[in-house]
């Protein structure tokens, strides 16, 4: 605190765009509050240079390395790549993925949306709505899997098979099946995620301006068309970020089929992540780290695109 | 990213019908086709609500109580043969779960702290102080965001067993959870935008004053920005207590694994009474936190769509 008493009031730190200021010693600096600012922003650079930064540069290296815990990683270029891409089991499990995220949207994309327009509407307790919406995203997600997992269970004694064997259907075997386990993680991972997605829209929705309804009624349309030419179109932008956090989400699924299913029946949900982690961290020997790294910077490239998208619509919106 | 100063003064907006309308105008509510069509639509949709959301909710609460026998046999039946309370009491007891709750408060804790510290001070001095290499670093922070995390499960593993000038390895160690949850662009990012937003005459009197750096922080900075503190917390400890595939990796001593990594490893071995009890255990917390902080959970799930970026 001494120092800076003693020190004379720093000028203000807003400055004009594009101003420089000449280069100054160290003594200046300290005079200035740099010591201060350091001190400030240390925790942040330590803790993003070694938790993120340096990650993200090892990543890198690594994906063109051989590591092993013993010895010093050799170089090995592009054989981890080639390694990957030569495994019978990407491909299934980047179908997988793709079947994953083709059914979370076929399952979680409508039904938010269609959800949240109709509790727009609603003008008594309308908190009450979005509060049981809600409710199961604050389900820890392993618990909910677990739970998934019992109600899934085969045979007519498994919960959703009594509960559909009162009206005469089943009993299914959710988890058993090849055919049947990917719609049945999807719907419970869609059961866990719906209800944020439902409260995304309806703040979009409380944004939409009320002129633009009274000025279609004047025009004399009827609430099929308001939603149709006003609500949706309002909704653009949001509609658009949802589906790329869907995607970008989906991309990374891990916790359905490692707990589920493990990745069976029949590597039928073996996913791009379930496979890194089997690269990494199956064997207790030590993985194989270079084909990890490698197959997560290729995921990261595909999802690299998304992210660019996602950054600027939501750019373009906060300045507007 | 104005969102977030201007939300209390939305929420203070009467709920009328001038300003607040949906698609349907108070004209087109006193029809009767619309009042009794979209009445019955949202009794409907209240319904399916509760069975959805609430419903896998209250079967818990049920299994949790009743007999494993029962539970295996006939599990719709409603407690035919009584009511077990001792799953609640052996969950807690027997299978330890009281152990791992308190690991998972731990380690939520620990990430909450050091998720605030790292996001008020970085974001303080690149939006206060602004040194005049902090848009340098405010890119950096900025750049993480397009890594996925998937890239960083590896080489953050391996920086966890060896980290640079300590000299021993973070695993079984709860640093090796609390650490890397600081590093959040998020975090930084809404927290700098925030500070971004409050009124620089403020800082300007207090330095007037006589203020220094740290006592503007402390005593000036800090206390203005209770809102966006209370969303990153309620976010912090919840990305904690959801956290599974980090602690499953870097805490490889039972003892001190949470819940989401000791569920599933006593799922095989224990008694299926017992083990819903323990799963009804692990939900109660975030439910009650949920209850209690339903509005700051809304508004932030609200601006995370909106807002990132």
């Amino acid at each position: 605190m001494a120092a800076t008493t003693t020190a004379p009031p720093r000028p203000a730190p807003v400055r004009p765009a594009g101003a420089r200021r000449p280069p100054r010693s160290p003594a200046a600096w300290l005079r200035g509050g740099g010591l201060h600012n350091l001190v400030f922003l240390l925790p942040l650079l330590v803790v993003f240079g070694v938790f993120s930064w340096f990650p993200i540069v090892r990543a890198v290296l690594m994906s063109v390395q051989e590591t092993n815990l013993v010895t010093d990683p050799t170089f090995v270029g592009l054989d981890n790549f080639r390694h990957v891409l030569a495994d019978p089991l990407l491909w299934t499990a980047v179908r997988n993925t793709l079947y994953f995220a083709f059914l979370a949207l076929l399952f979680g994309y409508p039904v938010p949306l269609v959800a949240a327009v109709l509790m727009r509407e609603v003008r008594r307790a309308r908190g009450l709505y979005s509060a049981l919406a809600y409710l199961p995203v604050v389900v820890p997600p392993v618990v909910a899997v677990l739970l998934w997992k019992f109600f899934y269970k085969g045979g007519p004694t498994g919960v959703f098979n009594t509960i559909l064997g009162w009206v005469g259907l089943g009993p299914f075997p959710w988890l058993q099946d090849a055919s049947w386990a990917m719609p049945s993680l999807v719907l419970a991972a869609t059961w866990a995620g719906a209800g944020g997605t439902v409260i995304i829209y309806l703040a979009a929705l409380t944004s939409v301006p009320p002129e633009l309804y009274d000025a279609s009624e004047v025009d004399g349309a009827g609430l099929w068309r308001k939603v149709w030419h006003v609500t949706l179109p309002q909704l653009r932008g949001v509609l658009f970020i949802t589906l790329i956090l869907q995607v970008i989400g989906t991309a990374q699924v891990f916790l359905e089929p490692y707990l589920f299913t493990g990745g069976g029946p029949n590597n039928a949900t073996v996913t791009v992540l379930l496979l890194i982690y089997r690269y990494a961290f199956q064997n207790s020997l030590g993985g194989d780290y270079g084909a990890a790294t490698a197959l997560s910077l290729m995921l990261a490239a595909v999802l690299a695109v998304f992210s660019v998208l996602y950054f600027r619509l939501t750019r373009s919106w906060s300045t507007s | 990213m104005t969102l977030l100063p201007t939300a209390g003064a939305r929420r203070r907006r009467p709920a009328a019908d001038d300003g607040d309308r949906g698609a349907l105008s108070a004209p087109d509510w006193r029809r009767p086709a619309v009042r009794w069509g979209m009445g019955g639509t949202h009794v409907l949709l209240l319904v399916l609500l509760v069975v959805v959301g609430l419903g896998p909710m209250l079967l818990l609460a049920k299994f949790a109580v009743t007999p494993t026998q029962d539970i295996l046999r006939t599990p719709m039946a409603v407690f035919p043969n009584g009511i077990a309370w001792e799953n609640l009491e052996r969950a807690w007891n027997d299978v330890q779960i009281s152990r791992y709750f308190l690991n998972t408060v731990w380690l939520a804790l620990g990430s909450w702290a050091v998720q605030l510290v790292v996001a008020t001070t970085g974001g303080y001095a690149l939006s206060v102080l602004r040194p005049r290499y902090g848009r340098v670093v405010q890119a950096l922070v900025l750049s993480t965001m397009f890594v996925p995390a998937v890239v960083l499960l590896v080489p953050l593993y391996l920086t966890i067993l060896d980290p640079p000038l300590l000299g021993r390895s973070l695993v079984d160690s709860f640093w090796a959870v609390w650490l890397p949850a600081g590093a959040s662009a998020f975090n930084v990012l809404l927290v700098q935008r925030f500070f971004d937003s409050l009124p620089r005459e403020v800082f300007e009197a207090a330095r007037v004053d006589g203020a220094g750096p740290y006592r503007l922080f402390w005593s000036v900075v800090l206390p203005m920005s209770k809102p966006i503190l209370g969303v990153v917390s309620v976010f912090a400890v919840i990305a904690s207590w959801k956290d599974f595939l980090w602690p499953l990796l870097v805490l490889k001593d039972p003892a001190i694994q949470p819940l989401s990594v000791r569920l599933p490893a006593i799922e095989a071995s224990t008694d299926l009474g017992v083990f819903l009890a323990a799963l009804a255990i692990a939900t109660v917390l975030p439910v009650a936190m949920f209850l209690a902080f339903q509005r700051l959970f809304l508004r932030g799930a609200g601006l995370g769509g909106a807002v990132k970026g």
